[in-house]
């Protein structure tokens, strides 16, 4: 398993990412959505961390402004030691190497003119100073690791099916032998049949190249079986940072227990105790004071809709904001995680 | 489930080709179904499997050229719907069929109010006053669940959100009070809480309603939740058909049987590695004369591939489509 005692390779710490709203006729600023508001973790080398959320929560705008696609509006963010977010733009690009991104849609991510060949080669004539002879080398080389037939190399993305196309953004990824690579949706826009081939791609990869993935998804079975950890998002914040294991089997945050609950499972048999949350995810334009859950919460009592809670530790490993959850009440037995008790209060 | 009973919708050896430029697409061969009362069909494949195209087909939705339904019967109450004009397949467009597609924002017209939209149908095949139909109407939109459902009549489509413009949909669908209702892959574009909240109000209203329902979609779960039979799709043809129980438990057809491995499960052991069903869905660019699914097969033998099996009965209720005997596991 992993070593906590290794240093993460990525931290991020107060992520904000905030989008200016422009009205009126002299579009002066008018707000802005709070698209990331002030988010904090940390990924270890060689792990995967997943981050779900329902669509509007924020995870992709994460995932973005975390190798800088955005210029992130607060907050810091180090990768393998390096300040992101104030980086020059000459030392980023030659950071940039180091961090890669496959995005949801192969299909909007792909450049339709260029041939396969020219879309993995093309991180190498921008970022190294190999021969054409030897680039090629690499492109097929790279063909070969994700499974692409060597003879494709000068069709063009129109000519593959989804899953073929997300093989060439994997490989377009790995072109450069990051050590992170932010995986936005990877598999949403695929087939289930084909979803199960990519994943498994991904983790192969990850085995033999030592890589180190966020893994942005709103498929909670699939993150279930690629994560190590994972960060559960609702409206711009973490509400939940658990391991894999314990997430699954107890999630502590209502919101995260109540998306586990609605996940419908390819059992006749399975009729769990499903938790039917009331109305719609609000404006990050216009967040409710106090916890972001509170208007849909089934445990919302009166602090929550005044005091906005913090991401604390409530036991070993696992981070809740949540005011139900108490750090100091939880009694620290050796006896293994079934011990963990978790004070409840309010309720 | 009422057996033996005439079956409301029934479907057989239907057809549908499109003619494109590079030749013939044979989306949808020889699909055969029945609809009871009060049933809840689910229909399950990957895009292409011509799972939509099937259901669009029934009632002419699809335009022609470049579809073509080439052949088969669409008998509602005994009525053959490929036979009619079209006039009389509109009076049954919306009155006795109500349909729900997978996008809201692109069914809806956004220009129009959305109290405009449901009492179109009301006012179009029910005969109803102004009047009368906004009274409906505005019961309609109660009985999928929205608030304030007088006020909300006057709004747009844009001012809804995602989910409740689905129960839009729904009520819309449901406003002439349909035998049957074809939901095509209704909450794949929502998230799942409001999936779930969805799949809540689809089963109570199934309940106070008792329309039969044909639900489209690619997710297993949804159909484990909701469904009382379960038709599996592949390749433009039905390849295996049961009840939701028997299906799940005891899958005959080697696509049901992988399709169900290859999703993780959210409970439960954790497997290492994901089973996945190697290789791409066919292109139909003809009649398949092998087993459409033949290629990416884990049981495959050379009788699949020069003869394109024939659906035949495991139990009463459950046909597969396939030469291989799967063990009773």
């Amino acid at each position: 398993m992993l070593d906590a005692t290794v240093a993460p390779l990525v931290q991020v710490r107060d992520l904000k990412m905030h989008f200016p709203i422009h009205s009126g006729v002299l579009r002066r600023q008018t707000g802005a959505v709070k698209a990331v508001d002030g988010i904090s973790f940390d990924i270890r080398a060689g792990e995967t961390l997943g981050l779900v959320g329902e669509s509007g929560c924020g995870k992709s705008t994460v995932g973005r402004a975390l190798i800088r696609l955005y210029e992130p509006t607060a907050g810091s963010v180090t990768i393998a030691g390096d300040e992101i977010t104030t980086m020059p733009p000459e030392a980023l690009r030659k950071k940039r190497p180091q961090m890669q991104m496959v995005f949801q849609d192969p299909q909007a991510s792909l450049n339709p003119r260029m041939t396969l060949a020219q879309i993995i080669g093309e991180p190498l004539v921008e970022h190294t100073t190999l021969s054409p002879d030897r680039r090629l080398e690499r492109i097929y080389e790279l063909m070969d690791q994700v499974g692409l037939n060597r003879r494709f190399a000068n069709r063009y993305p129109h000519e593959f099916s989804g899953g073929q196309r997300q093989r060439i953004g994997i490989a377009r990824a790995l072109a450069l032998n990051p050590k992170f690579i932010v995986c936005d949706e990877p598999i949403a826009a695929l087939d289930v049949s084909i979803q199960a081939q990519v994943v498994n791609l991904l983790e192969d990869l990850q085995d033999r190249l030592g890589l180190t993935y966020l893994f942005i998804s709103h498929d909670l079975s699939m993150v279930r079986h690629i994560a190590d950890r994972v960060a559960v998002m609702y409206l711009g914040r973490i509400v939940e940072l658990s391991p894999r294991d314990d997430l699954y089997a107890r999630p502590l945050h209502p919101y995260a227990e109540a998306l586990l609950s609605a996940v419908p499972e390819a059992d006749p048999e399975q009729k769990g105790q499903r938790i039917i949350l009331k109305g719609d995810v609000p404006s990050p334009a216009n967040p409710p004071k106090g916890c972001a859950f509170c208007t849909r919460c089934p445990k919302v009592f009166d602090r929550c809709r005044s005091d906005r809670p913090a991401l604390v530790e409530v036991a070993p490993g696992r981070q809740v904001a949540c005011h139900l959850f108490q750090p100091q009440t939880v009694p620290n037995t050796s006896n293994g995680p079934g011990e963990t008790r978790l004070q409840q209060q309010g309720v | 489930m009422p057996d033996g009973a005439a079956p409301v919708l029934d479907v057989r050896g239907l057809k549908t080709v499109f003619r494109t430029r590079s030749g013939e697409v044979h989306a949808v061969n020889h699909v055969s179904f029945s609809l009871q009362k009060g049933e809840l069909l689910g229909v399950v494949g990957e895009s292409g499997s011509g799972k939509s195209v099937t259901m669009m087909s029934l009632v002419g939705l699809l335009p022609q050229p470049p579809a073509e339904v080439r052949g088969g019967q669409v008998l509602l109450d005994g009525r053959d719907l490929l036979k009619i004009s079209l006039p009389e397949l509109q009076d049954i467009r919306g009155a006795r069929v109500g349909f729900v597609f997978q996008d809201p924002m692109t069914s809806l017209n956004p220009v129009f109010k959305v109290g405009d939209q449901i009492m179109e149908p009301l006012l179009r095949h029910m005969g109803l006053t102004k009047a009368q139909a906004r009274t409906r109407a505005i019961e309609l939109l109660e009985l999928v669940g929205i608030p304030d459902a007088a006020a909300r009549m006057s709004s747009y489509p844009h001012q809804f959100s995602g989910g409740m413009r689905q129960r839009v949909m729904i009520a819309i669908a449901l406003a002439c009070d349909p035998d049957v209702l074809i939901a095509d892959e209704p909450t794949t574009a929502l998230d799942v809480t409001i999936q779930a909240q969805i799949l809540e109000l689809v089963k109570e209203l199934r309940q106070k309603l008792g329309m039969a329902i044909v639900w489209i979609t690619h997710d297993l779960g949804v159909i484990a939740g909701i469904a009382d039979r379960v038709m599996v799709m592949y390749g433009g043809q039905v390849v295996e058909q049961g009840r939701v129980a028997e299906v799940f438990k005891h899958p005959a057809h080697p696509y049901t049987r992988a399709l169900l491995k290859t999703v993780p499960a959210l409970h439960g052991a954790r497997a290492d590695r994901l089973m996945a069903i190697e290789g791409q869905p066919p292109i139909l660019m003809a009649e398949p004369s092998s087993c459409p699914f033949a290629a990416r097969c884990a049981h495959v033998h050379d009788r699949c591939r020069v003869e394109n099996p024939q659906r035949r009965d495991l139990n009463p209720g459950h046909d597969v489509a396939c030469h291989w005997e799967a063990p009773h596991a």
